[in-house]
């Protein structure tokens, strides 16, 4: 069905360029058999990043040194285990000698994260996040942090203190956002693998507009230990990847409990990975007896033609292939951006509260304690920020709590409701990801209201706290569309399946052997980089 | 919903300790009401008898024992402190000085 994916490359006659291009268990398995070293991915890696991502900017800092000395670290344990035998070889894990990308939210140790914002331009971290340990024992390679909105605030990236990235399909847009740096990273063929954090769609909205795959977990299922909050009752960590396959991988490298975060919670994580690693005609199977919701308030104003032209062919699609496909209603979908844009910006003005120029990060003088903080907060934080701080604090001022926040708590119950409803009748929803494809830098950066319209589809999902899967289904005039399945709680399983059957059911489509459109253009010097094209559009 | 004057808008940021400008309240005043306008549709819900989700998955009160562990070092908690003297973090005078 799928000759190309069946392909095994010989890592020794392929080129760097050729080698960025291969999924991670691609790369994996040309690891295990001797073929290519975690050395030769990482500079084919840093090569290509080197060359193309001044007109991109999907990395705010790289660590060449650290990441070469866990590159080698990971190529003595995968020799040591070829002399020991298979059994040595299949021990170890997954993930070992694997480039990946962390968003720069993510605390490591004696490295710089600023979560894209001015208020943390020179903090170096003192401990290492939960997941970056995870990272570092499961012989992961990171070359470095990817570019993000300020706080995870935003979905284009172009809320970022470092200047927006670009989209590899387009670079005049954007890469979506706040996960825009990791889901261009992959999309460009920098790194395999990228982590992303999901507060409203964070992870599934660039990766849908980047044409890769993004998961945003159940709520709880992965440590945020060491990871810069944003909205603490929403936020969580997950993978993006080039397919279903390798978001399982680096999701089973990352998810558990971990006592350290009081909401990562005890339950079992599966071996998803061995689970997906079938023949396209076995994945196909899966779909048979499996019903899917396909949600009718999802099909929402101001969704482009093209995009609910795809999504319903990738419904048609499931449902040739054995799915069966009922309508289901969320009746208080469209309550969901009001709801959201209460509980996070509240959420966030206490978190960001921390930020007061005194323990770290950056500092201004002013004439007393509160000068200092007015003056640190006020030109630390960016515009973005601001709005949602300020948002966030007048909903929770005297007087005016039980009309904006307690409201919109008791409406997530019903949002919430409407999920548990349709999932004692369906197995899983299939919707669209994001209303539109890409859009124009610059183009929605003064209309804070249009912006957030973006996650109308992904951020239901974040207040009733369940996973959601975002795979590429097609093009929209020339750029890619996302394909969301969401799940119960926990399910995260029936989620990957849905995502490699049907990637296994549209393997031999035509826009499957598309690349990103502008790749050429990005190690052409004459291409502007993503600044320029900000600021010759105007906006703030 | 009532909408936001711009002294309103520059009591929240005092709440908010943000230092804004001139121009950045006039925008966020404009800004903010627009958003707020977007808040209104929560108003048609009936929701009396709607008790509040906090948190969506439930999880039970986490507990630990309450033993001491290794925690970051007093230079590793000051290592980012913008001004440090000896093992203390500088702030400015807390209560003013009269003459």
């Amino acid at each position: 069905m799928s000759p190309g994916r069946e392909r095994a490359p010989s890592g020794e006659l392929m080129r760097g360029d050729e080698l960025t291009r291969l999924r991670a268990h691609e790369m994996a398995a040309l690891l295990r058999r001797g073929e290519v070293s975690s050395r030769d991915l990482l500079d084919a890696a840093l090569e290509r990043i080197g060359a193309t991502d001044r007109a991109l900017h999907a990395w705010v800092s790289l660590d060449d040194q650290r990441a070469r000395d866990a590159a080698d670290a990971a190529d003595r344990r995968i020799v040591a285990a070829r002399g020991e035998g298979a059994a040595a070889l299949t021990a170890l894990p997954p993930l070992i000698g694997l480039p990946v990308a962390l968003k720069d939210l993510v605390v490591t140790r004696g490295r710089p994260s600023t979560a894209g914002s001015r208020i943390l331009e020179g903090f170096i971290g003192p401990y290492d996040a939960h997941i970056a340990e995870r990272l570092d024992a499961a012989g992961a390679v990171v070359p470095g942090k990817t570019n993000m909105d300020e706080f995870a605030m935003g979905s284009s990236t172009e809320h970022s203190a470092w200047g927006p990235t670009a989209n590899p399909w387009d670079l005049a847009r954007v890469p979506g956002g706040s996960s825009g740096g990791s889901a261009a990273a992959v999309a460009a063929f920098h790194v395999p693998l990228g982590i992303g954090t999901d507060t409203g769609g964070s992870i599934r909205q660039p990766a849908a507009l980047c044409g890769v795959a993004g998961l945003k977990p159940t709520y709880g299922r992965v440590s945020r230990y060491g990871i810069i909050a944003f909205a603490s009752s929403l936020d969580q960590i997950g993978p993006i990847g080039r397919d279903t396959r390798d978001t399982a991988t680096l999701l089973q490298a990352i998810a558990g409990r971990d006592e350290r975060d009081s909401t990562s919670a005890p339950i079992a994580v599966e071996d998803w990975a061995t689970e997906l690693a079938v023949t396209d005609d076995a994945a196909a199977r899966w779909l048979h007896g499996l019903r899917l919701g396909l949600p009718r308030q999802y099909f929402v104003k101001g969704m482009e033609p093209g995009v609910e032209t795809r999504v319903r062919e990738a419904v048609a699609a499931l449902e040739a292939a054995g799915a069966t496909i009922v309508e289901v209603d969320l009746p208080h979908t469209d309550y969901g951006l009001a709801t959201y844009y209460i509980v996070a910006p509240a959420e966030a003005s206490a978190n960001l509260a921390r930020y007061d120029g005194i323990r770290y990060g950056y500092s201004e003088r002013g004439d007393d304690v509160l000068g200092n903080y007015l003056a640190t907060r006020g030109r630390g934080f960016g515009a973005e920020v601001k709005r949602r701080v300020m948002l966030g604090t007048y909903a929770l001022s005297a007087g005016y709590y039980d009309a904006f926040y307690l409201k919109a708590q008791k409406v997530r119950t019903l949002i919430k409701g409407d999920f548990d409803a349709a999932f004692a009748e369906v197995d899983a929803l299939v919707a669209p990801t994001s209303p539109t494809v890409a859009f124009p830098i610059g183009a929605r950066l003064d209309d804070p209201v249009a912006m957030y319209l973006s996650d109308a589809c992904t951020l239901p999902v974040n207040i009733a706290g369940l996973p959601g899967l975002s795979v590429p289904c097609g093009l929209s005039e020339g750029l890619p569309v996302g394909l969301q399945f969401i799940g119960r709680a926990w399910d995260e399983g029936t989620l990957f399946r849905l995502g490699r059957a049907y990637e296994a059911i549209t393997s031999d489509a035509q826009w499957r052997v598309l690349e990103p459109a502008d790749l050429a253009a990005l190690d052409d010097p004459a291409t502007p980089t993503p600044a320029e094209r900000m600021a010759a559009t105007g906006a703030h | 919903m009532a909408s936001l004057s711009r002294a309103d808008v520059a009591h929240v940021a005092h709440l908010a300790r943000l230092g804004l400008g001139e121009d950045e309240l006039t925008r966020m005043q404009g800004q903010l009401n627009h958003i707020l306008d977007q808040y209104a549709v929560l108003a048609e819900l009936d929701t009396a008898h709607i008790a509040p989700t906090a948190q969506t998955i439930e999880l039970e009160n986490i507990l630990r024992e309450d033993v001491v562990t290794t925690s970051l070092t007093v230079d590793e908690a000051l290592a980012g402190a913008p001004e440090r003297v000896g093992d203390h973090f500088v702030v400015p005078g807390i209560i003013a000085e009269h003459e």
